[in-house]
């Protein structure tokens, strides 16, 4: 079980949580085309290593945030609100 | 008298106080603080339960929790408990056991006959042996198999009053897991920082291994008075961690005493949710079996076992044992034993020579240096041991009646691979060591190799220096600690795991593994340890083979010629010992295992008769009957079709849409467009999936320039409020727009029939009703029989028909004002089903075509859909294949004969015997409108089917019925009756 470091709430349990998906994929501007559109909707990389998340904190202020969590150790590197820019560390580092 | 074999007080038997039990319908006597298994060793007990495979005769093997043997059935009042290890199940007066895997009797097994005919039940037997016929697996084969194999039976009758477990969250900054002398000198230190301490130990008394050491007691007792001091520190006895899941949180269940039980409201478990910062693992070790032929004799015991029933409970396991281990520290049972004054018929040492040996001797006692067991004679209790040189030569006889082993100690350190450490492979102690990164938490003691008691508490002090700094914390001054007392200087172990010989010899006694199908495993190919650990089920029983792990994995190294480090064990997963279900449930059973929510007008739906239906977690009034069949129902809707009827709708979503941006963001998550709705409108829309399918309907109504009020469907309400939250913060953050859950708030009912309107203006007042000033689609606030509230003309039945909310606290008052109105009419509540059968005569859709396979095209709503501007599903909508004429299509469906019924989930095919399916029914009702039953359906190209005639072939109900595909508007087409 995630512990989720809610940057409005402080750490709660991740069943406070509902996870909302891979954050690094802005939604197409409206005419960017099919293509792009689905790109954002069905492409996922399903990586081992670090990934920027969206989490919807239902159980708490219900804010969107985002965290930059390691899929293979949980480790999470950072958290930020839905507005902020985080940045995925280096591959291969930590976790 | 408490058992012939009792010679000593006993650490936890000191009381004496005498307790009556019996096992197999025996009548026996223990002792306060005895476990099951130590007062039967006490009365002599050897022999007390059946193997898993074989039926061979079992005995005690271990003092804890490994037990992979002495595992019986308690019988209370409320039926028959299995699988309880006899080593952990504390004596209470009165307790009935029964021994397991049996018939008829425990010494009799009719069974044991398996034992002879092992040669043709290898590991894997029944994956090669019962193959064919294909029916026979599940019809013979397993049955057969299950009653001849398994353990204990579950023959519990669940009682309507027994207690429920409890679950406790515990958050700590240090979890110390393990409280013998590394534990214990780590709490101890790490109290003084003012961190918070949690120390757990699966052990009815604290001190680990230090109970077997009376030189110990004054240091611990010293240690123990510390821990009580600290207010930072708490101490939990009888509390198996049995999971780590990382983030620092761990699983522990805490077994009460039998006699806090009654004082705890007869709850008998607590799962412990533990979230800690800091790790100190100080599980110790676990010490190892050896596999020779016969180690599974009742009287082979480990010898740490022995030594802790002596010290424990005054027990002496044997009368004449004999020993057979590689370490000096394995002779401290001899030499307790001996100072005990029960006499030893010979230590077997593997090594050449030892310092303990040398000790041994010195005090007369035999010592075999240099030699094996090659052999137990005996069937239901060992008489005595074969004995060869290392080298298999000079064979001689030595007679006992117990055999007290032991193959070196490995590190517990599942903890520590649950939370990603490797294991080093370790040749001076013959064992592997966790690698655990520090910040997942620091191992300590013999958990990571560290013997030797005095050694493990210098250890944990360490481990809690380092935090305390990482914490930034000082330990501050320590009153100075008792002095440890000294160790002897021993000889290292000589490792060994299997001696070669004729017989089983096991290593997994509980699920029956032997060496042999190890070496089978590697035969068929089965290489890799957790691939050999599925073949042959080493280690998947209870007790997860804990005392013969390594042993299966050195045996599977010898087979593949390769050194044991290059095996290593399989992951040891969670949990690490049995979880009573009921631990897991906690609260949450019966009524509780999830909550209720009940509509405002509950009570009031209940006094006139409803019967329920759980919706969600809602419960909703059905129908205003207790008959069952479809006649109450229909009298509901007819009410509705011909004057006036009522209905609550209070499960809706509902969710106020605020802000300067509000009609833009409404653009932007429907479908169709929001923004355009006129302050006093109503509007239905439609809400997509990113990916193009329907995702939600319902209303948006406009009470002003900034202020919306949208509803969902009752089952999409949370899953539609979370969706709007993630549009609004992801892909809309720059709009100024505020949305607030308010479904509690507002109770909502809905009042159709032609006569709705005149019931309506007995009880509104602010608004006029009139069709031309109030029309189809309208919305306005109002008030209701002097309640402040919200009117919507809007009609999900097809008649004339308002929705009203009000306050949920008003909720009573207003509906009993507008009942005793509509008295007048014959005003007539009605629940979901008649709800269900105007909306399909209607042609509305519910769940059940909103089933998430469904385009807008699909339900006859592509026009629905904005050109000008984005919205969330906008351009994979627009995918041909989602508007492709062959798709299943919405239509209405009748029979063609209207004496016969529909049935949902009836296939449409075109001909009786056509296997392929072209769509199915997917909603259906007896109608009040028309003749016999209508219903609605997706069907391949139904809009040009409308008009043939297809089969509906239900395999369930074994019915084939003509139908014909009709438009799915089978009432008021022309939407007069809403108009009117």
């Amino acid at each position: 079980m995630l512990r989720i470091p809610c940057p409005w709430c402080g750490e709660r349990d991740e069943i406070e949580f509902r996870y909302r998906g891979d954050a690094s994929k802005p939604r197409p501007a409206a005419d960017a085309g099919l293509e792009a559109f689905s790109t954002y909707t069905y492409a996922r990389e399903n990586r081992c290593g670090w990934h920027l998340e969206w989490w919807l904190h239902v159980a708490g202020c219900r804010k969107l945030i985002k965290l930059v969590r390691h899929t293979l150790t949980h480790e999470i590197r950072a958290v930020g609100r839905a507005g902020d820019s985080l940045t995925l560390p280096p591959e291969g580092s930590g976790g | 008298m408490s058992g012939s074999h009792r010679i000593s007080p006993g650490l936890l038997t000191k009381s004496a106080t005498a307790i009556e039990f019996s096992f197999d319908g025996r009548a026996l006597t223990g002792l306060a603080g005895d476990t099951l298994a130590s007062a039967l060793l006490a009365n002599g007990v050897r022999l007390v339960g059946r193997s898993f495979k074989y039926h061979r005769p079992r005995g005690i093997v271990t003092v804890g929790p490994e037990e992979p043997c002495a595992l019986v059935d308690v019988l209370t009042e409320n039926g028959r408990e299995p699988n309880q290890p006899a080593t952990t199940l504390e004596l209470v007066a009165g307790l009935v056991a029964e021994s397991q895997n049996r018939w008829p009797s425990l010494s009799f097994d009719a069974l044991a006959i398996n034992d002879r005919l092992s040669r043709f039940l290898p590991a894997g037997f029944y994956y090669k042996t019962f193959m064919a016929p294909g029916w026979a697996w599940e019809k013979l084969y397993e049955p057969l198999i299950r009653r001849a194999a398994g353990l204990g039976r579950l023959q519990a009758a669940v009682s309507e009053h027994a207690a429920p477990a409890e679950t406790v969250h515990e958050h700590t900054d240090v979890l110390v897991v393990g409280a013998g002398t590394a534990g214990l000198a780590a709490a101890a230190h790490l109290g003084r920082s003012g961190l918070r301490v949690l120390l757990v130990d699966q052990d009815v008394a604290l001190g680990g291994g230090s109970l077997l050491d009376a030189r110990w007691s004054s240091w611990r007792e010293a240690m123990l008075a510390r821990l009580q001091e600290l207010d930072s520190v708490s101490c939990l006895s009888r509390t198996a961690v049995v999971g780590a899941y990382g983030q620092g949180v761990f699983g522990a269940i805490e077994t009460l005493a039998p006699a806090a039980i009654a004082a705890s409201g007869g709850v008998r478990e607590r799962m412990r949710i533990i979230r800690a910062r800091q790790l100190i693992l100080a599980s110790g070790s676990v010490e190892r079996l050896i596999a020779f032929p016969g180690n599974d004799v009742p009287g082979v015991m480990l010898a740490g076992a022995a030594l802790g029933y002596l010290r424990r409970y005054g027990v002496a396991v044997a009368q004449r044992p004999a020993f057979f281990l590689n370490t000096d520290e394995a002779y401290e049972a001899a030499f307790a034993l001996a100072d005990a004054g029960v006499r030893c018929a010979g230590i077997i040492d593997v090594r050449p020579a030892s310092k303990a040996a040398d000790r041994a001797r010195a005090r007369g006692i035999e010592v075999h240096s240099h030699a094996v067991i090659a052999g137990v004679a005996g069937r239901r209790c060992v008489r005595a041991l074969r004995v060869t040189d290392a080298d298999g030569r000079n064979r001689r006889t030595i007679e006992a009646d117990g055999l007290l082993m032991s193959g070196g100690y490995s590190p517990a350190s599942a903890l520590a691979s649950q939370l990603g450490a490797a294991l080093v492979w370790q040749p001076a102690i013959a064992a592997f060591t966790p690698a655990l990164d520090s910040a997942s938490g620091y191992v300590v003691g013999a958990a990571r190799g560290c013997f030797g008691l005095a050694a493990a508490a210098q250890d944990g002090e360490k481990a809690a220096a380092a935090i305390a700094k990482n914490f930034g914390r000082s330990l501050g001054t320590l009153s100075p600690a008792p002095d440890l007392p000294v160790e002897l200087e021993g000889t290292p172990i000589a490792a060994v795991w299997e001696i070669p010989g004729r017989g089983k010899a096991f290593v997994d006694l509980q699920h029956d593994v032997t060496t042999a199908d190890v070496r089978l495993a590697h035969r068929e190919g089965y290489e890799h340890v957790e691939h050999m650990k599925r073949y042959t089920t080493h280690g998947m029983a209870t007790d997860q083979g804990r005392i013969g792990g390594l042993v299966g994995s050195a045996v599977l190294a010898s087979a593949r010629g390769v050194p044991l480090s290059g095996v290593g064990q399989p992951q040891p997963r969670p949990y690490l010992q049995p979880v009573p279900f009921a631990a897991l449930a906690g609260m949450e059973v019966r009524e509780h295992f999830k909550p209720k929510r009940r509509l405002p007008l509950h009570h009031w739906h209940e006094g006139a008769g409803a019967t329920f239906v759980s919706v969600g977690l809602w419960l909703r009034p059905l129908v205003y009957s207790k008959q069952t069949g479809w006649d109450p129902v229909l009298n509901e809707a007819r009410a509705v079709r011909r004057s006036v009827g009522i209905t609550d709708v209070s499960t809706l979503g509902k969710i106020e849409v605020q802000g300067a941006d509000a009609g833009r963001f409404l653009d932007f998550v429907y479908a169709n467009s929001m923004s355009t709705l006129a302050v006093g409108r109503a509007r239905y829309g439609i809400m997509l999936r990113e990916d193009g399918m329907m995702l939600d309907d319902g209303t948006v109504s406009r009470f002003g320039p900034e202020q919306f009020v949208l509803t969902t469907t009752t089952a999409n309400s949370a899953a539609i409020l979370e969706h709007l939250e993630f549009q609004l913060q992801a892909n809309c953050p720059t709009l100024d727009v505020l949305l607030t859950d308010v479904g509690d708030q507002w109770a909502q009912f809905a009042l159709a029939g032609p006569r709705s309107r005149e019931v309506l203006a007995a009880v509104v007042s602010g608004v006029d009703v009139g069709n031309e000033p109030f029309p189809f689609m309208a919305a306005a606030e109002a008030r209701f029989a002097g309640c402040a509230g919200r009117l919507f003309r809007i009609s999900f039945s097809g008649e004339l028909a308002y929705e009203v909310a009000v306050p949920a606290s008003q909720a009573r008052s207003v509906w009993l004002a507008v009942l005793e109105a509509g008295k007048l009419f014959g005003i007539c509540p009605y629940g979901l089903d008649a709800l269900n059968t105007l909306r399909i005569e209607k042609g509305h859709v519910t769940g059940a075509e909103l089933n998430g396979n469904t385009s807008a095209d699909d339900l006859g709503m592509q026009r629905m859909l904005k050109k000008q501007g984005d919205f969330v599903g906008r351009m994979l909508s627009q995918r041909f294949g989602l508007s492709a004429p062959e798709r299943l299509q919405l239509v209405g469906v009748r029979p063609a004969d209207p004496a016969r019924r529909l049935r949902n989930g009836a296939h449409l095919v075109l001909r009786e015997t056509d296997a392929s399916s072209l769509g199915y029914i997917t909603s259906s009702t007896p109608s009040v409108e028309r003749e016999g039953w209508v219903g609605l359906a997706l069907v391949a190209g139904g809009r040009a089917r409308i008009g043939q005639q297809l089969i509906a072939r239900s395999m369930i109900h074994g019915e084939t019925l003509p139908i014909d595909i009709v438009s799915p508007h089978m009432l008021d087409p022309e939407n007069l009756r809403v108009r009117a």
